[in-house]
């Protein structure tokens, strides 16, 4: 994978522009992005309704091609790829979290990381054991053999990242993951987001409309009619977001110096292994 | 949000022991199908429904078939010489005569046996008359004798004016037991056996007596037969008798045992249409079936669609997908077979003393097997086509 100044990048995307039907009704949601997710790195992805966010997500995660412009997951180029040859790189290397949980209501918590387990053809040693560590290192061990109707929003969503988190893919992509959770779900999920993304083998895009979840973000690219408006990496020391329960607008960003490719910053905080989750204080 | 007390590596769990793959289609299938219990029962209806359907109906063709045959699978000739434009066994007319001993003057030939079949009319003890077909036979030396015998045995027969006659048609022809008198072409007879199972296809109940007494009760001459059964020597060519036969015997026919079984169950499966009804019956239970399992897998499947394109997002292949779908098929299919073939051998048990003969063989239940699958992954294609077009982008901002 790319080095870049002590940093992997395990997602590069270049001048990716999208164009849906054609003549009169052609619309274009993405002209000409380039972004890159840097290992170890929680990147928020914000902009108003019709930006291009949820385009500019499906595209990142191999859902869809761009019409123009290159993609490399994980130094998987999907040029040329077909629809299956996408969803093997999703296989191989994406993990999502869906804004709806998209859980799998006929299976319990354990099941449901079983089952991505099983759809990325990765083998462990014993997969129950495997499914239930990922379930305890999002807080949720206890309730393994609960199935989703049972469980609460927050709970949902922190299988749906267990869950994202098997098979150990290289990008997580997060779909509004605050969005249907209320203020104290909204945290935990978010801070979970956040340890997630602090393995330095593992790059973490959230598309989010709550600025609540600005604390936590070490990186801030905010997309306007299809275009690139900002790219920041935020004072995370001033954020407040849900602690504070006011408008996070407020956190002190650190605009990107330059180009949204600027070396990015070292993490406050560094962890061991894969996958690894750490106590808060 | 609490602090979480968990410090672990999943990493690690995969250094220790050999890796196992983790199979959840099945169980992901299971569940969709267990899951909606309306739906469940809808599909196995549907299943279920046609497997009796087939299962009866290719059990009545398997049982109209040994009706059929059945005096001939108890006859033993090699050859049959049987009157010009016989169209089966129960189809008798009276051949010239003598034919007997022209076939034991022809070289290769062991030995000789008459039939002598024929309709009658049977006229019941309390009144009423009903058709018969009458079969004499030597019930010493030839082959075709009463089997099954219940009440009485062959020796009985050789008593004049005795008839054994099939318990499964007492009804049809007014008697109640062994001993009960009636009248044959206005002679007096006397059920002196009874036989069990001995069925016919065309409904007109066979009823057994000697050779000697069936020339008299069909006003035949006392060498004339229906049916000349015809032993080939051992050692001697079938075909070379045959040939001898046929330029011996002009305006008689020599058939082979097979060629009169074929003959037989052709003319009355085939040509007069009653096993093409079965057939068609078999058919249309299929095509309900397939019908009716597309129907509530297509709905399963939409039911579910959203789960199928979150797989779909995970990255799972649309192979995956179609192996779920396909699981699910084939775990209505064995279910729903169980169940149907469960309520066949009812259905088959409810007949077996009735006039209606149906038949399981172990080949029909495995055949029927073979089709529950097929048609239940036929009836998968639907469910397949909808989820191959599934646009995994649609599970973004629901």
């Amino acid at each position: 994978m790319t080095a870049t100044n002590d940093r992997r990048v395990l997602l590069e995307a270049n001048g990716i522009t999208k164009v849906f039907g054609s003549g009169a009704g052609e619309v274009m949601p993405l002209k000409g992005i380039d972004l890159k997710l840097y290992a170890g790195e929680l990147t928020l992805l914000m902009g108003p309704s019709g930006s291009g966010k949820t385009t500019l997500l499906s595209i990142l995660g191999c859902i869809l091609s761009p019409t123009k412009g290159s993609l490399v997951v994980a130094d998987n180029s999907t040029e040329g790829r077909d629809a299956e040859g996408l969803a093997n790189i999703r296989r191989q290397h994406v993990g999502f979290v869906f804004q709806g949980y998209n859980l799998f209501p006929t299976m319990t918590a354990r099941e449901n990381v079983m089952l991505a387990l099983d759809v990325r053809s990765r083998p462990v040693v014993d997969p129950p054991t495997h499914a239930l560590n990922a379930l305890k290192a999002v807080g949720l061990g206890h309730r393994a053999n609960a199935y989703p109707a049972k469980l609460s929003g927050g709970e949902k969503q922190r299988v749906a990242i267990a869950r994202a988190l098997a098979g150990a893919p290289s990008v997580i992509l997060a779909d509004e993951p605050t969005a249907a959770l209320d203020a104290e779900n909204g945290r935990a999920v978010m801070q979970l987001l956040s340890e997630v993304a602090k393995d330095p083998s593992r790059a973490v895009l959230a598309v989010t409309h709550d600025h609540r979840t600005l604390a936590y973000a070490d990186r801030i690219v905010r997309i306007e009619d299809g275009k690139i408006h900002s790219d920041e990496r935020p004072n995370k020391s001033a954020a407040q977001g849900y602690d504070a329960g006011h408008d996070a607008h407020a956190i002190q960003s650190a605009p990107a110096a330059t180009a949204p490719d600027d070396k990015p910053s070292t993490p406050s905080k560094t962890f061991g292994g894969r996958f690894r989750i750490r106590r808060h204080a | 949000m609490q602090a979480h007390a968990n410090v672990m590596s999943l990493a690690a769990d995969e250094l220790q022991g050999k890796p196992k793959t983790v199979k959840m289609a099945a169980k992901l299938a299971y569940r969709n199908l267990f899951h909606d219990r309306l739906s469940l029962i809808v599909t196995l209806t549907g299943i279920v429904f046609s497997v009796v359907l087939v299962a009866v109906q290719c059990g009545l063709y398997i049982g109209s078939e040994r009706m059929i045959a059945a005096m001939l699978d108890q006859s033993n000739g090699d050859l049959w010489v049987v009157p010009l434009g016989t169209k089966s066994f129960d189809d008798p007319s009276l051949l010239i005569g003598h034919e007997k001993y022209s076939v034991l003057s022809t070289t290769g030939v062991a030995g000789s046996e008459e039939l002598v079949v024929g309709f009658a009319a049977w006229r019941k003890p309390k009144g009423g008359t009903t058709a018969v077909l009458l079969v004499g036979s030597d019930h010493q030396q030839g082959s075709l004798k009463p089997w099954n015998l219940t009440q009485g045995n062959l020796g009985d027969l050789d008593a004049p004016f005795t008839v054994a006659a099939d318990d499964t048609y007492f009804k049809d022809l007014g008697i109640d037991k062994i001993g009960d008198t009636s009248e044959i072409n206005g002679v007096r007879v006397r059920i002196a056996a009874v036989t069990h199972g001995i069925r016919s296809f065309t409904t007109l109940p066979y009823v057994f007596t000697s050779l000697k007494q069936a020339r008299m009760l069909l006003d035949a001459g006392s060498n004339q037969a229906s049916y000349t059964l015809v032993s080939v020597a051992p050692g001697a060519d079938i075909e070379t008798v045959r040939q001898d036969l046929i330029d011996r015997l002009q305006d008689r026919e020599i058939l082979t045992q097979q060629e009169f079984r074929n003959r037989s169950v052709d003319y009355w499966l085939f040509q007069t249409g009653a096993g093409s009804a079965l057939i068609a019956g078999a058919a249309l239970g299929m095509i309900v079936g397939v019908v009716i399992v597309a129907q509530t897998l297509y709905s399963s499947t939409k039911d579910h669609i959203n789960e199928f394109a979150t797989l779909r997002a995970l990255g799972a292949s649309a192979g995956y997908i179609h192996k779920v779908i396909l699981i699910q098929a084939m775990l209505s299919a064995v279910v729903g077979y169980g169940i149907g073939m469960v309520l066949s051998m009812l259905v088959i048990w409810a007949s077996k003393d009735t006039t209606l003969y149906i038949v399981m063989t172990p080949g029909l239940a495995l055949l029927l097997f073979a089709l529950t699958i097929g048609m239940c992954a036929i009836a998968a294609v639907s469910a397949i086509f909808k989820v191959t077009r599934i646009d995994p982008a649609g599970v973004f901002s629901r």
